[in-house]
Order: structure tokens, then C-alpha cells, then sequence
């Protein structure tokens, strides 16, 4: 069994096909007959045209004129008289052959658009790539794969999905995609977020580790893929493929819906979030607004930090987009597992309970200071909600408070406008935290529960390590007592709680939830819809019974079989 | 012919108000340049447009030369001006 990072779920088995775009090897040659090498270029974007018109048509039918859009940049970038003339000056002056000519000026634009500062830009080398090889392969001749044609059903194999490829694509004969690389914000895992076609990326060599002849079953969910898989193991993929697209259409009705239990208890489902390309899953999956807009990846793959314009601009496309839904925007929770290239933080034993989120932006307040004062301007154009991650201590707290005040003071003093009522919060993911969450609670307008750190500072578990696994339960008596304890403190002090973790999206743990009179959840965004449709079949009464009785049981077996049984 | 102006869109030249800003001036006949913090371009190229990295508020100058040189400044001006009907 091979992993890789699920990136749209769903199940498929079937056969494969890999794709294997082999480098191109362009090699430098001399051209007498240049008039002739110029046609052959010509002739070469003009069969590039016509398949791409063709692409951008059934784009435009099938996936709604803004993913169409894309095509018709492709389109102008082969009419881009720098690109033309270039090339043919190429041919003519130097006496190149068409294809070196032509990817040493596309070159110099893909090496230009990659040096740029703002992250959109940089993606765009990828569109002149793209542009570029499809050029290339047919200044040569070869064939260039066409997946709007395929004769059979198959999974795509291949090191990742350009974005003509995803628009040709016959969507009805591709079961599911698998891809050496790519992460759940690439590309690919958008593309078949939105497609709904399962998909697993960052399987490192897949396309090598595969043969044409195997077969293969996937989950999108879980990363999981088989290959060749025995009679059971097909037969276990094919009644969880038939039992998740059963799921999948009785969700289409609670679209629009509000999440409300029988007896009328309201809850807010809301997503978690990485950057502005997940408001396009957002809105696919009904979300209320955004429960945690991890604030990290505007950090991450860069050479510095962001800019204060930046960073503006990524947390003001959310708001706006999402306008008047709530968006609760998480300051930096660098440290622990995720560092940054250019921010050197020392070897620690232990980094998990080191210099990390909070603890590492109270020490350089520069950094802290520069996104509070983005998220204040951004707070103008939507509603934002300030969440500040690992406080541990109500010094902490009062501490970062105080430095929003002193950047709302800078504001006011250089005029500059931020919202009224901006709701500040804090995540409860340190036992100390939830211990003393009465306390917390009188300071703060909320908490959200960040179970994936509580439970592994509860449990004492290492989450990443494989061999003590097992022992991080979110099931943990320990752990449901201190979120009951939480919920509880909050609503003293008549504050909303909501859960930001995994947990929150967990269909055996959202009764539980419920009915310990949790505010509001926070998921992934494909989520969302079955736990509406979940809690809508609930009733609120019945699962503050199912809370209790769960909160009086010894083990995390037990509760996890009571869960089980409920289910049923 | 030339004019100086700036960026008012708050999403700035990106790909969509470059496609449409090429469109317009790839319709003039006249030799049409953008000139920006020192770097002189060829407006009727996306990828050179693109490649100045507009962003709102950022001045610029359009330089044209030929027949239609007047109307061409203007129309571009113009284009950006309406905000891209952003």
C-alpha cells in the first residue's frame, strides 16, 4: 500500500493510465533553411491555437467562463508579439532551430514571472510553461495526450495535472487522478475538489512505481492507494465507493440549509482555511464563514516575510469574498513542526512545547505587529474575527491584547480606518489554557478548541509519532472532560465556543459535541455538508443525554463503541 | 503622444485587466509603450505587461507613436480609469 496526501475524496478502482511527459531535451542546433524552420514554428502555434480554442470551448461549457479564463490567457500569451517576433528574430538573425529559439525567450519570461514578488504572479510562470511545451511538442511532432478522448474508464497517473489537462479531460471516463507531487492547495487538488473526482497527490514516484497493466484501488480521503488489490480488498473499496456516493447525494438537499437540529438548536459550520484558493471550496460546501484562516502559508515558500500590502490583500479577498459571514483569521502559529526558510529558530528538544505561535510573536513584535496591522485595514471589508493561538496563561493573553491596542493606537494616530467591533479570541489548545478557561473567558468575546494540540498535550502523545499513535484518542475521558469544561466556562461568562480541529468535523464526535452545546464547528470544507445533514437528523435534547451519559464512562473504548452503537 | 496615470483597480494589472488592456491596445495601429519605475514595455505584449507587476496606485506612463496616437492614449487612459468594471 502506497500514501500520499488526500485531496479529494471519494473512492475509485480501475485501470490506469500514465502519463509520462518526458523532458523535451532541446538541443541547440544550426538552421540554413531558416524561412523554412519559421514556418515550421508558425505552424506549430497555429495547430497550439486550435487545440487550446478547443479547450477553452469545452472549459467554458463545462467548468463556467472564469476557469475558462485561463485558456484565453494561454491563447493571448501565443499571440504576444514579444513572444512571436522573438522567436522568429531567433530563427532568422541567430539561425536556431524553432524549438531552442522558442523556449529560450519563453524561458526568460517563465525566469522573470518566477522572481516576482506577489505569489499570483509567480504562478503564472506555470501558464507560460504550459504554453510553452504544448508549443514544443508540436514544433516536434509528437503527440500530445489527449484526455478528452479516452477509449476506457482509467486513473491518471502522472507527476501533476496541468491545467489544459484538467480542462480537456473526458470527466466522465477519469475514475480518479494520483500525482507525484503537489500539495492539497496545488493545482490538482483544487481542480479535483472541484470536479469532485478523487484524487491523491504527493505520492512522490507513483508514476514509476506503476505499470500500465495494474490495477489500482484509492481512497481520496485517506491517502490510501492499492495496487493490484486481492478479491477483499476490491470488495472493500467497492461497498465504501458505493456507501460514500450514496452520502454524497442526500447532501445536495441540505445545501442552503440551515444547521439546526429537529427540536431547533443552531449551530454555525464553518471552514478551515489556508489561503483565498479555498474560497472556492468554501462556497461549493455551503460553509458559514471561516472558523480558522491558518495565516501561516502566507509565510511559507517565500524568500522573506510577507508585506503588510500582502497580507492585506490575502485576509481583505477573504473578508470581501465572504462579506457578511464571519471569518475568524488566526495570527502566526509558526514553530512546532512548521518553520520558515528565512526565520532561524534554534534546534530545541522539544518543539512542540518550545518557541513557537504566541510565545514566538510576543519575543519579535515586529513580525506580530506588521500582520496585526494588516488584519486591522483588512478588518474594514468583511467581518473579521482576531484568534491568537497557544496562550497559555492569562498574562499572555492580557500581553497580546495589549500590543493590538498599541497598533489600532498607530492607526488612529496615521488615520488609518479598521473595523468597530472587531471580536478578539483565543484557542484553547493548552490544558493549561482550558483549565483556567473561566478566567480566560472574561477577557476574551470567544474560544475556539484546537483539539489536534490539546489532545496531544493532554494525552502527553507526540502526534507524529507512529509508534505511540494509538495513545492520542480524541475519545480520551481526559480530553472530552476538559472541552466540556471549556464550553461550559465560555457560556458563563456568555461567550460562543467553538473547535477548530479535526474533531470538530468527525461525524462520530459531532453528537457529542452537540449536545455538550458546542457554538460553532470548524472543518475542511468538504466536510461541512455531512455534518449539516448529521445534526440536522439530530436532536438536541437527546444528544445532551448522549454527552452525558458518554461524559460518565471510563475509557475511550467504551465511548468510542457507545458512539458506534448511537450510529446505528 | 504620452500620459501619465495611475493603477486605480484595487486588484491591480493582473491577468484578467491585462488580457482586456492588451485587447484595446493591440486594436491601434501606432507603437505603444508602458513605462514604469524605469522599464520601458511594449503594451501590446501580455507577458510584459504582467511582468511590471502592477499593482494599484502605481504610476505609469503611455507612450504612443503613430497615426492613431491620440485616441490610443486616451482609450487606454480611459480603460483605466473605469477600474476594469472591477
Amino acid at each position: 500500500m502506497l500514501f500520499g496526501k488526500g485531496a479529494s475524496e471519494g473512492i475509485a478502482l480501475g485501470k490506469v493510465l500514465i502519463i509520462k511527459n518526458d523532458p523535451l531535451g532541446i538541443e541547440k542546433k544550426r538552421i540554413e533553411e531558416t524561412e523554412k524552420e519559421k514556418n515550421k514554428f508558425l505552424e506549430a502555434v497555429k495547430i497550439s491555437k486550435d487545440q487550446l480554442g478547443k479547450v477553452r470551448d469545452k472549459a467554458s461549457k463545462e467548468l463556467g467562463m472564469d476557469k475558462a479564463a485561463i485558456f484565453e490567457a494561454h491563447l493571448m500569451i501565443l499571440e504576444d508579439p514579444e513572444l512571436m517576433d522573438g522567436t522568429i528574430n531567433k530563427i532568422e538573425a541567430e539561425k536556431l532551430n524553432a524549438d531552442y529559439a522558442f523556449k529560450q525567450i519563453t524561458d526568460q519570461f517563465i525566469e522573470i514571472f518566477e522572481a516576482m514578488e506577489n505569489a499570483y504572479m509567480r504562478e503564472r510562470a506555470a501558464d507560460i510553461k504550459d504554453v510553452s511545451d504544448r508549443v514544443l511538442r508540436n514544433i516536434r511532432g509528437e503527440k500530445i495526450v489527449d484526455l478528452s478522448i479516452l477509449e476506457e474508464d482509467v486513473i491518471l497517473i502522472t507527476n501533476d495535472l496541468t491545467p489544459s489537462d484538467t480542462a480537456t479531460m473526458d470527466k466522465e471516463k477519469v475514475l480518479g487522478f494520483l500525482t507525484n507531487i503537489g500539495g492539497n492547495t496545488s493545482h490538482t487538488a483544487i481542480m479535483a475538489r472541484s470536479l469532485e473526482i478523487p484524487a491523491i497527490v504527493g505520492l512522490k514516484d507513483i508514476t514509476e512505481r506503476i505499470n500500465s497493466s495494474d490495477f489500482i484501488a484509492f481512497n481520496g480521503k485517506t491517502g490510501e492507494v492499492v495496487i493490484n488489490p486481492s478479491h477483499e480488498e476490491i470488495e472493500k473499496y467497492q461497498s465504501l465507493k458505493i456507501a460514500y456516493e450514496k452520502e454524497r447525494k442526500a447532501l445536495g438537499h441540505v445545501k442552503g440549509k440551515v444547521s439546526k437540529t429537529i427540536d431547533g438548536r443552531e449551530v454555525e459550520l464553518v471552514g478551515n482555511i489556508g489561503t483565498p484558493k479555498d474560497l472556492l471550496g468554501l462556497k461549493k460546501n455551503d460553509a458559514e464563514g471561516v472558523g480558522l484562516y491558518r495565516t501561516e502559508f502566507i509565510y511559507m515558500n517565500k524568500e522573506t516575510f510577507p508585506t503588510e500590502e500582502e497580507q492585506f490583500d490575502a485576509y481583505k479577498e477573504v473578508l470581501e469574498s465572504l462579506n457578511p459571514k464571519p471569518v475568524v483569521i488566526r495570527t502566526l502559529d509558526i514553530g512546532g513542526d512548521k518553520k520558515l526558510p528565512y526565520l532561524k529558530i534554534d534546534e530545541e528538544m522539544n518543539p512542540f512545547l518550545g518557541y513557537r505561535a504566541i510565545r514566538l510573536c510576543l519575543n519579535e513584535k515586529k513580525i506580530f505587529e506588521t500582520q496585526l496591522r494588516a488584519l486591522l485595514r483588512a478588518s474594514v471589508h468583511g467581518n473579521l474575527k482576531i484568534m491568537f493561538p497557544m496562550i497559555s496563561s492569562l498574562e499572555e493573553l492580557l500581553e497580546v491584547k495589549q500590543v493590538l491596542n498599541e497598533v489600532k493606537a498607530d492607526l488612529d494616530k496615521e488615520g488609518i480606518a479598521y473595523a468597530d467591533k472587531i471580536e478578539v479570541g483565543m484557542m484553547i489548545e493548552v490544558p493549561s489554557a482550558a483549565i483556567i478557561s473561566d478566567i480566560l473567558a472574561k477577557h476574551v468575546n470567544f474560544f475556539s478548541i484546537g483539539t489536534n494540540d490539546l489532545i496531544q498535550y493532554t494525552c502527553a502523545v507526540d502526534r507524529m509519532n507512529e509508534k505511540i499513535h494509538h495513545l492520542y484518542n480524541p475519545f480520551h475521558p481526559g480530553v472530552l472532560r476538559l472541552i466540556k469544561m471549556v464550553i461550559d466556562n465560555g457560556h458563563k461568562e456568555n461567550i460562543w465556543v467553538g473547535m477548530c480541529g479535526e474533531m470538530a468535523g468527525d461525524p462520530s464526535m459531532i453528537p457529542i459535541l452537540l449536545g455538550m452545546g458546542l457554538d460553532e464547528f470548524s472543518m475542511s470544507p468538504s466536510a461541512i455538508l455531512p455534518a449539516r445533514n448529521l445534526i440536522r437528523a439530530c436532536k438536541y435534547e437527546d444528544m445532551k443525554k448522549t454527552a452525558e451519559a458518554v461524559l460518565s464512562m471510563d475509557t475511550a473504548e467504551q465511548i468510542e463503541d457507545y458512539m458506534k452503537n448511537l450510529e446505528k | 503622444m504620452e500620459k501619465t496615470t495611475k493603477i486605480m483597480n484595487t486588484s491591480g494589472l493582473h491577468a484578467r485587466p491585462a488580457s482586456i488592456f492588451v485587447k484595446m491596445a493591440t486594436g491601434f495601429t501606432s507603437a505603444i509603450n508602458i513605462e514604469f519605475n524605469g522599464k520601458n514595455v511594449n503594451a501590446k505584449s501580455i507577458m510584459n505587461l504582467l511582468s511590471l507587476g502592477l499593482k494599484k496606485d502605481d504610476e505609469i506612463k503611455i507612450i504612443a507613436n503613430g497615426e492613431d496616437e491620440v485616441e490610443a492614449v486616451e482609450a487606454l487612459v480611459g480603460l483605466i480609469h473605469s477600474k476594469f468594471s472591477e
